[in-house]
């Protein structure tokens, strides 16, 4: 807290009353508690007024015009919803959605189910802990682009590491850049060693609230690990599984490097026959290959609302689940 | 102490990881009274040893280049044209992106201005960034020409002959290309192909029609143009005989495939044969030019433009103007192979006479000057940058076998419209 001197003992200052000066400080004080709060978190609102929400609503404002890269002045032409009705009936769009869908369940259920177990194992009492609970937070730290890169020669069709030992012990080639399923597959996989490690860290922080007389209890009655895990691991973190589902659902909807780059020539269609295209790279090809600026911005929109929806739909069903037990 | 020991070791290789995740690219100031020209390119154009000759010349410039991947440095221009701000005072654009940016050509100089003569350069080239209104938007730098680069060693294992002039009658336009292709099949080494990709053979072939994907009203008439559907069934009928290789161009696994030798030809201009000479350096002497069945053919090559941001816009003028002299045009060509684009130079011994030692002494300066020299122009609109690949996609989905011609073909024209509309 500021202290300040009275300021009648201060020279060559303006008289004032001493009941002045006191209201004065008392003011000060008042703004000092209530105020300065504001101007501390200030920055952040400034910041996300300016690349959030102004972002927000200018590509709203697009979306309502047909502003064309190849179309001069085409940014005044006013069409209203006209952009969104596209949408409805534009099947790359469903198409996208459904890849996004798709790469994100295969992508985020088996990895959080191996973030818990992980954060189960990793609760333990052992040798080099430290070491071994940042070390599963080490594929998170390197760069997107360089692990796609990296992940698309493993998956290479002639020359991949994954298609040579599949071929060792017998099993086909996959052409793993040109099949549906082969290519969400493999995207899945690419998540999943990503962002284990960082969920694990999550569930791991939310167990040290766990008190170790339930372990110690089970041990004496002879629980086995897989037990343990059901019974006190997953129970406790319950509203962290929540918190996780909720964060991954948008990292989901959002998904855009990993596939971009595991496109070999990197074009933003997502294979040859746009199999896995995500909403990200729809837009990104409406924008930046296409110049359809507007349409872009609809698409932006639409993912936007799919975003709200879905935390919506899983803020509802955490609420179920907290008032279930 | 032992417990903290890990927990040491982990900061030290987390900080070390973030040290090495932020470099840092310095960016140096100019001195006070010093005029900084930056030039962005998208690949090595060859002018590092012109600059300093220049700064020799012009006491008080300095000259400094950005280089940047071929999609993000467009990407990045067309951005900073929209913002207003942050483009070079020199930008190089690619001649397949040139009428897409003519659409904003009011935001670049017009060379007549200072002193350039569209006359300098090939009349097609000129031709390409000169907007509507005439202004001359853009210097020619380099072209590509087109030829086609083929393996000796494979050629006589197939029993085909490998003196290229024998090579280049085998092949006088494309169906007999693909007929020859058959033949090279039939007898062809264990994994080796007649092409690298059905893409890059469309290509080829489209370039060469008077009418590409846009008419001269800026219409996109890819569903209406027989030429586009003829080049689509070529190629869609040398990749159904088995002809490709099915290897992406620019991707990882098409430069091992030179390496590899997975394939016998390659539709070649001339700043690809320093890519495969630098792919694939082991294979030097096995590989051989023709000429392109159909004769003639460009792929690529670029201009130099100064947009009106640039703060320098006489001195960054006098500069392009200088890089795209034939002087200079003819010493880049025998130094790095970069085909010229200025007119003088097609009359020029020191250019025609240009052989490559690594394609087995094939004479480059005539082939490729004979390409672009006889090449016709076609028009080329806004879109058809983004119309080619998406073609591309549909023979390699044939290719792949996931669909049959005439249903890649009804994609095709589905992607064109989805890409063409506003």
């Amino acid at each position: 807290m500021a202290v300040f001197a009275p300021s009648s003992v201060l020279p060559g200052r303006r008289k004032t009353t001493p009941a002045a000066a006191e209201r004065r400080s008392r003011l000060r004080h008042k703004f000092d508690v209530s105020g300065t709060p504001y101007l501390y978190i200030a920055p952040f609102f400034l910041m996300f007024a300016a690349f959030g929400v102004f972002p927000l609503l200018y590509t709203g404002w697009m979306a309502l015009t047909q502003w064309n890269r190849d179309i001069p002045g085409s940014e005044g032409t006013f069409v209203g919803l006209g952009n969104f009705a596209r949408l409805i009936n534009d099947d790359y769009f469903w198409n996208a959605l459904l890849n996004t869908a798709a790469i994100g369940v295969l992508g985020t259920v088996p990895q959080l189910l191996l973030a818990m177990w992980f954060a189960h194992l990793l609760n333990r009492k052992m040798r080099a802990r430290t070491l071994l609970r940042m070390g599963v937070l080490l594929p998170n730290i390197t760069s997107v682009a360089a692990v796609g890169l990296i992940f698309a020669q493993l998956f290479g069709r002639d020359l991949g590491l994954i298609n040579w030992v599949l071929s060792l012990v017998g099993l086909g080639k996959v052409d793993w850049q040109a099949g549906t399923w082969q290519s969400w597959v493999a995207l899945a996989v690419i998540l999943t060693w990503r962002w284990t490690g960082y969920n694990a860290l999550i569930y791991l922080a939310a167990l040290q609230a766990v008190p170790d007389d339930l372990y110690e209890a089970a041990d004496l009655d002879g629980a086995g690990q897989f037990q343990k895990f059901r019974s006190i691991t997953v129970p406790a973190l319950r509203p962290t599984i929540i918190f996780s589902v909720i964060l991954s659902t948008i990292g989901t909807i959002q998904l855009f490097t990993e596939p971009l780059m595991f496109n070999p020539g990197l074009s933003p269609t997502g294979g040859d026959s746009r199999q896995f295209q995500t909403l990200a790279m729809y837009v990104y090809e409406q924008f930046w290959t296409h110049g359809k600026y507007s349409y872009a911005a609809t698409v932006s929109w639409a993912m936007f609302m799919i975003i709200v929806l879905a935390v919506g739909a899983n803020y509802l069903l955490s609420r179920r689940i907290r008032s279930s037990t | 102490m032992l417990t903290r020991r890990p927990k040491a070791l982990t900061a030290l290789l987390l900080g070390c990881l973030a040290l090495v995740g932020s470099a840092v690219g310095a960016c140096g100031s100019a001195t006070p009274g010093e005029k900084r020209l930056v030039v962005e390119i998208f690949g090595d154009l060859g002018y590092r040893d012109l600059y300093t000759k220049f700064e020799q010349s012009h006491p008080g410039i300095k000259i400094v280049e950005h280089i940047v991947s071929y999609d993000d440095h467009h990407k990045n221009l067309q951005a900073h044209l929209l913002g207003g701000s942050g483009t070079g005072d020199i930008e190089a654009i690619d001649g397949g992106y040139m009428a897409q940016f003519k659409v904003m050509a009011d935001k670049f100089v017009d060379f007549r201005d200072y002193g350039a003569d569209p006359d300098q350069w090939l009349a097609w080239k000129s031709q390409q960034a000169t907007g509507a209104d005439g202004r001359l938007m853009g210097l020619g730098a380099d072209i590509g020409g087109l030829a086609m680069c083929y393996r000796r060693d494979l050629f006589e294992q197939a029993g085909l002959p490998t003196e290229r002039d024998r090579v280049a009658a085998l092949w006088p336009d494309w169906q007999s290309y693909i007929a020859t292709g058959k033949r090279f099949m039939a007898k062809a080494p264990k994994d080796v192909a007649w092409f690298d990709s059905g893409s890059n053979v469309f290509n080829a072939i489209i370039n060469q029609a008077p009418v590409g994907y846009t008419d001269r009203g800026n219409n996109v008439v890819v569903a209406d143009n027989p030429a586009v559907k003829q080049a689509f069934d070529l190629a869609v009928e040398a990749v159904q005989a088995g002809q490709s290789a099915k290897l992406a161009t620019f991707s990882q696994q098409w430069n091992a495939g030179f390496q590899r030798g997975s394939f016998a030809t390659v539709a070649c201009p001339a700043w690809m044969t320093e890519t495969i000479r630098q792919n694939a350096p082991q294979t030097s002497g096995k590989w051989d030019i023709a000429t392109v069945p159909g004769g003639s053919g460009n792929w690529g090559g670029s201009f130099l433009t100064v947009p009106k941001q640039s703060k320098h816009r006489k001195e960054a003028a006098e500069l392009a103007r200088f890089l795209t002299a034939p002087e200079q045009a003819s010493w880049i060509f025998r130094t790095q192979g970069h085909l010229p684009s200025q007119a003088a130079l097609y009359d020029d011994p020191a250019v025609l006479g240009n052989t490559n030692a690594f394609f087995n002494n094939a004479p480059t300066g005539r082939i490729f000057t004979e390409a672009a020299k006889t090449l016709r122009p076609q028009y080329q609109g806004p879109k058809d940058g983004d119309i080619g690949p998406l073609i591309g996609l549909g023979i390699t989905r044939v290719d792949k076998g996931k669909q049959g011609p005439s249903q890649a073909w009804r994609q095709v024209l589905k992607d064109v419209a989805n890409a063409t509309e506003p």
